[in-house]
């Protein structure tokens, strides 16, 4: 699966452990979105996830070799900004 | 040496992250929560964005995780602010 990946073996397991506990770390995170009172304590854990699912799409795509998940990183990257305006937008034309 | 360079970048990225996230979960208020996810946000990604930097050999790939950085810190301080501006707009009668 990793064959044509990064060039020693030392870099792909560290670049795993790497990719484990940033998501460790967003899961973390996600508890807030669990937790939080309001909705915008839940929004920045939204936030959070966009930011660590872009840094998980970079570590990715040099693990596999595959240059294609930057653009996703980009598409991801523009969503959570496009989340954040439709929920502060949405409700402040709501009240 | 590139290598070692490159994940000592991405480790400390993940310092960042972790930082955020437990941030995120701990300190006590929206405005508080907001200032950790922007370390996340900022400086974790940045050193995971040069640690993938170092590791990807072509020119248009690095390009495109710079362009991709800099979205997300684009990003990072709208959505931060359009979501401070909200709570405070949102609770502006009790506290």
């Amino acid at each position: 699966m990793m064959s044509g990946g990064a060039s020693t073996s030392i870099l792909t397991i560290a670049l795993l452990i790497a990719l484990n506990l940033l998501l460790l770390s967003l899961l973390i995170g996600l508890f807030r979105a669990w937790l939080g009172p309001s909705v915008e304590d839940r929004f920045t854990a939204v936030l959070l996830i966009g930011t660590g699912g872009v840094a998980m799409l970079l570590i990715l795509s040099i693990l596999l070799q595959i240059t294609a998940l930057y653009d996703v990183a980009l598409v991801l990257a523009l969503l959570a900004v496009v989340g954040t305006v439709a929920l502060t937008q949405s409700e402040s034309n709501h009240d | 040496m590139t290598d070692t360079l490159a994940m000592l970048a991405i480790f400390s990225g993940l310092f960042f992250f972790f930082s955020g996230s437990i941030g995120l979960l701990r300190l006590p208020d929206l405005f508080s929560r907001l200032h950790a996810l922007a370390k996340a946000d900022n400086v974790g990604l940045a050193l995971i964005a040069l640690g993938v930097i170092i590791l990807e050999p072509a020119l248009i790939n690095d390009i495109k995780i710079v362009i991709i950085w800099l979205l997300v810190m684009a990003a990072s301080a709208i959505s931060s602010h359009l979501v401070a501006r909200h709570a405070l707009r949102e609770n502006r009668n009790d506290d």
